[in-house]
């Protein structure tokens, strides 16, 4: 059965289509929340299923296979936990909470497409999906005292959509060279264009650009702060989380098969990463809002994920693939803490973390936990993360990018350590407890277990994304 | 691989129940309730571990040079990465150090720990794993782990129970060790790459190329000099040493500072004598530069903490001094002085915490004139002054005696330079004891009896002081024992080293990776 392949998204599709319905009805839905996690876990779990299948689909333009399947699940997975930790949704406006979670669904959508889609046009397209409902999604917040979120809605629609003039401007000059829209096609020409011309390299850094957006990743990285502060801490979580494990896996793709195993294209992503990983760290250094600092270092990751990328090779890749599940799980354990502290769904800076150890030991050791796994400190998933791309980087020999990769490693500490700082000894007034419920409670130690295991034993999720990236090259 | 590891000293995995018996302990903190049983879990878990490392010494083999009491598991094999958990002469007595300190760590915690009791115990017995699991792993990604996973327990007994500066000390510490120790990272992942392995004693020995070696060794020294600490990067030691709260700084004094003494034993000399060889000049300078300097500011504080602090400076230059001479004696007696130093200024700090909770203040001043108040505590306090300064008959006099002894072997100028220092240690010791014991006048106004009395010390504080008092004078007295468990392992160690420094030759081993930075390997 052919459709069986498909069944992840059309998982999705349903999911989409329920939610448009429940979208016109008048009422206020209350249970709009379980639902979408039902629908959630029933993708996860398609996806699971179909780890192992591979084919082709709508004539070649979408494949499915281990590689594409394991971002599925990925990403699939991702929306379950950002939907779960913002259960209630509470900086939006219950009678639009359908539309909201319609929104993020295609989105999704578009986004679990994107890593199947092996064709120039098809890329594109999975890419405006994903992007357009985002723009709609962004502004979406319940607070009428400040315009910050259309702001962030605004520029994130510019944003996007010179990101997407650049790419396919880029893949005009690579469809020029090569003749071919087909990765399969270009694969085995796009090698030898990048050796011999220089239009050729140029024409494939600016076809990653689209993707440079969505990982927020210098020099594509200026909405990120201004995006995250002002859309909604639901919202946020989603864009700080889905887009950029859909983003590696198609820089992985094209990275694969430009066969840059060195040369111009390698130079560029180590300026690029060598770039990111400073500038965000150092700019994360001097923030007051929580969410704002959250975005520099997520320019900062991406610059280390790249380093994967750049080392390209199995070991490379999937040392990228590691750090963007590891990554994953930290980020949302932190706004798994950012949602619960705030408790109108405002925005939260380091004064709202004093105390937090006398409110919530709980939420403070969680806390604690993700920013010790950003900041790459043993035993969390964070130090493994590293370990590993920078492994795979000095395997190549590529030793200057390790070192600027150490170095921003000592400085994000200080920003990290700023955090658990607030939350642990700062404020020592009398501070009501916080109660935060036994499904939520489970949540967090779930995530805790999950950063520490995924940290001291990759071994299952490192054989999966070795096994995974075998198939770029088929 | 089997070939240096020993299986059968017991039919137990020992390390790493030593590893897992804190950590479990930390997990059982949850299902106390009172403070006051809290405590006692505590110690109970502590002195548990304490009782499970004897078999270390009893059933050490000192006759082998290999690592003992070994375990090996499957870990990660896509990269060769296994558990692998071994000691031998040199990490041994560091091991039971460890564990023999923490019970101390919690007992002299009893009363001076207000708030937060189960965080704090909780930090301790991590702290405990994560230093037990720097001794015994045998796989650098292990020890790595370990050795990072100590900074975050650390960085909290100082920035939540520590003095008022608290703030600014836990994050000099944290950063500090951190960024030294990221480059250890670096080096680890270099060395993998070019031998494909991350087991220790397969590392050593290997013929890389003098520009690798000298990379290597310059990011594992500064991630070691800076646990040490070496002047100059010992400016991190003061500052958290005396904001942190009396179990803290016993940690740091008795057993952080020795992972990086051991840090040098385990990995730079083995794996990059070339390197060592050619840097020994400069590393005996830094030593003797510690000695002296830290000699000199102690001499000139007038907070009692702040002033053990810098002796601490000073007493881990000898360790290093007798490392970077490279002979028998010298690394015999850094071995010697790291265990000595971890139990007398483990006291030292044991002392000032007691006097801290009666005076509530460090200042020598009004800590003066206690000998009339406090019979039994100055007593104590002298024993340790007096071992401080290596009085002859005490356990620092055995271990400081052997560097000077290799550091006169090594050269005459070094070892004439090193002497200033033990001079210093006198000086700066007699003169903490003369203020504190005998002073004319006393700072706090105990005497006129207008407020409550000084209070001797209680059955706990003697019984944590007299445990410490018994092995100073053992080691004082009766060395031998402890020199023979290090014996081989110090020979085997100095037969690596010889052999490592005179390969002659183009080394097979040439980095291309170092070609990226303008360097020609070999």
């Amino acid at each position: 059965m052919k459709l069986l392949l498909f069944l992840p998204e059309l998982v999705l599709i349903l999911m989409i289509v329920v939610f448009f319905f429940l979208s016109l009805s008048s009422k206020k839905e209350k249970n709009n929340d379980s639902l979408a996690l039902i629908f959630t876990a029933a993708a996860t779990a398609a996806a699971l299923y179909t780890i192992n299948s591979s084919g082709e689909m709508f004539e070649g333009f979408y494949r499915i296979d281990m590689f594409s399947q394991s971002f599925k699940v990925l990403i699939l997975a991702a929306f379950f936990l950002v939907l779960y930790l913002g259960k209630g949704l509470k900086s939006i406006k219950s009678e639009i909470s359908s539309e909201y979670i319609m929104f993020l669904a295609i989105s999704t959508f578009g986004l679990v497409s994107l890593t199947s889609a092996v064709e120039l046009v098809t890329i594109i397209l999975c890419l405006e999906i994903s992007s357009f409902s985002l723009y709609i999604a962004i502004p979406f917040r319940a607070d009428d005292t400040s315009k910050a979120h259309y702001e962030a809605g605004l520029k994130y629609i510019l944003f996007g959509a010179l990101s997407t003039a650049v790419t396919l401007f880029g893949m005009s000059y690579v469809f020029g060279l090569c003749h071919t829209t087909h990765l399969d096609e270009l694969f085995a020409v796009l090698p030898s264009v990048l050796n011999d011309s220089p239009a050729g390299t140029i024409g494939f850094i600016l076809m990653l650009t689209g993707f440079f957006f969505k990982l927020a990743m210098f020099p594509m990285h200026f909405w990120t702060p201004d995006i995250y502060e002002g859309s909604a801490n639901e919202t946020t979580a989603y864009i700080a989380t889905l887009p950029k494990i859909a983003a590696i896996a198609l820089i992985i793709r094209f990275v694969g098969i430009s066969g840059a195993e060195s040369g111009d294209v390698i130079l560029i992503l180590t300026i690029i990463a060598a770039f990111s990983m400073t500038l965000g760290n150092l700019s994360a250094l001097v923030q007051e809002d929580i969410k704002r600092l959250v975005a520099y270092s997520t320019i900062a990751h991406a610059g280390y994920i790249m380093v994967g990328v750049l080392s390209a090779g199995n070991l490379g890749f999937s040392a990228a693939m590691y750090y963007i599940t590891g990554y994953v799980l930290m980020n949302i354990a932190l706004f798994f803490v950012i949602y619960n502290l705030s408790v109108k769904g405002e925005n939260l800076n380091f004064d709202s973390l004093k105390g937090l150890h006398k409110r919530s030991p709980f939420l403070a050791f969680t806390l604690a936990l993700a920013a010790f796994g950003m900041a790459g400190i043993p035993p969390t998933v964070g130090f493994t993360t590293k370990f590993m791309v920078f492994t795979s980087a000095i395997s190549k020999g590529y030793y200057a990018i390790v070192i600027i990769g150490v170095i921003n490693a000592g400085i994000s500490a200080f920003y990290y350590l700023k955090l658990v700082r607030a939350a642990y000894t700062l404020g020592d007034g009398e501070e009501t407890k916080m109660k935060i419920g036994y499904s939520k409670a489970l949540f967090a130690i779930l995530l805790n277990i999950g950063i520490i295991v995924a940290g001291m034993y990759p071994e299952p999720i490192i054989s999966t994304a070795t096994e995974a990236v075998k198939y770029i090259f088929i | 691989m089997e070939q240096f590891l020993l299986f059968d000293n017991v039919s137990y995995p020992l390390l790493s129940l030593l590893i897992f018996t804190p950590l479990a302990g930390a997990v059982g903190l949850f299902f106390v309730n009172t403070e006051y049983m809290m405590k006692i879990w505590g110690l109970l878990v502590t002195l548990l571990t304490a009782v499970i490392s004897i078999p270390l010494y009893t059933n050490f083999d000192s006759s082998t040079a290999s690592y003992q009491f070994a375990e090996v598991y499957k870990w990660f094999p896509a990269l060769n990465l296994n558990y692998t958990l071994g000691i031998d002469g040199i990490s041994v007595l560091l091991v039971i150090l460890t564990t023999f300190v923490m019970p101390l760590c919690i007992l002299c915690s009893w009363n001076y720990i207000e708030k937060r009791m189960k965080e704090f115990l909780f930090a301790i017995l991590i702290m405990e794993a994560a230093m037990i699991g720097v001794f015994v792993s045998l796989n650098t990604v292990l020890f790595y782990i370990f050795w990072e996973a100590m900074l975050i327990p650390m960085y909290l007994l100082i920035a939540v129970w520590g003095g008022p500066r608290r703030d600014y000390a836990s994050i000099k510490f944290f950063l500090y060790t951190l960024i030294a120790s990221i480059f250890l990272l670096v080096a680890i992942i270099a060395l993998y790459i070019n031998t494909g392995t991350f087991f220790i004693p397969e590392l050593m020995g290997n013929n890389y190329s003098f520009t690798f070696q000298i990379w290597v060794f310059l990011a594992c020294a500064i991630a070691f000099a800076v646990k040490i600490p070496m002047f100059p990067l010992h400016t991190w030691l003061p500052a958290a040493h005396v904001e942190a709260p009396t179990a803290g700084s016993v940690i740091l004094a008795s057993v952080l500072l020795k992972m990086g003494g051991y840090g040098f034993l385990r990995l730079c000399l083995p794996v990059t004598p070339m390197a060592v060889e050619a840097c020994v000049p400069y590393l005996i300078a830094l030593s003797i530069a510690s000695i002296i300097f830290g000699g000199y500011l102690a001499l000139g504080q007038n907070d009692i903490k702040k002033l053990i602090a810098y002796s601490s400076v000073g007493h881990m230059g000898f360790v290093t001094l007798g490392i970077f001479v490279l002979n028998s004696a010298g690394l015999k007696g850094a071995m010697l002085q790291m265990i000595n130093h971890g139990i007398t200024t483990g006291a030292l700090f044991i002392c000032i915490g007691i006097i801290y909770e009666r005076t509530h203040s460090r200042d020598i001043k009004v800590n003066s004139a206690l000998g009339m108040f406090m019979p039994v505590y100055v007593t104590f306090l002298g024993i340790f002054s007096l071992s401080s300064l290596a009085f002859p008959g005490t356990n620092s006099f055995v271990g400081e005696f052997l560097v000077l002894l290799g550091a006169f072997s090594h050269s005459k100028l070094v070892g004439a330079l090193a002497i200033p220092g033990a001079v210093l240690a006198a000086a700066y010791m007699l003169r903490l004891l003369q203020k504190m014991i005998w002073a004319d006048s006393d700072g706090h106004k105990h005497s006129d009896g207008s407020e409550r009395g000084l209070f001797d010390l209680d059955l706990r504080e003697k019984l944590t002081l007299a445990f410490l008092t018994v092995f100073v004078f053992w080691i004082g007295l009766n060395p031998e024992p402890l020199l023979n468990v290090m014996d081989e392992s110090i020979n085997h160690l100095l037969i690596q080293y010889n052999q490592g420094i005179s390969h002659v030759g183009e080394p097979e081993a040439v980095n291309h990776a170092l070609k990226t930075f303008g360097f020609n390997a070999g």
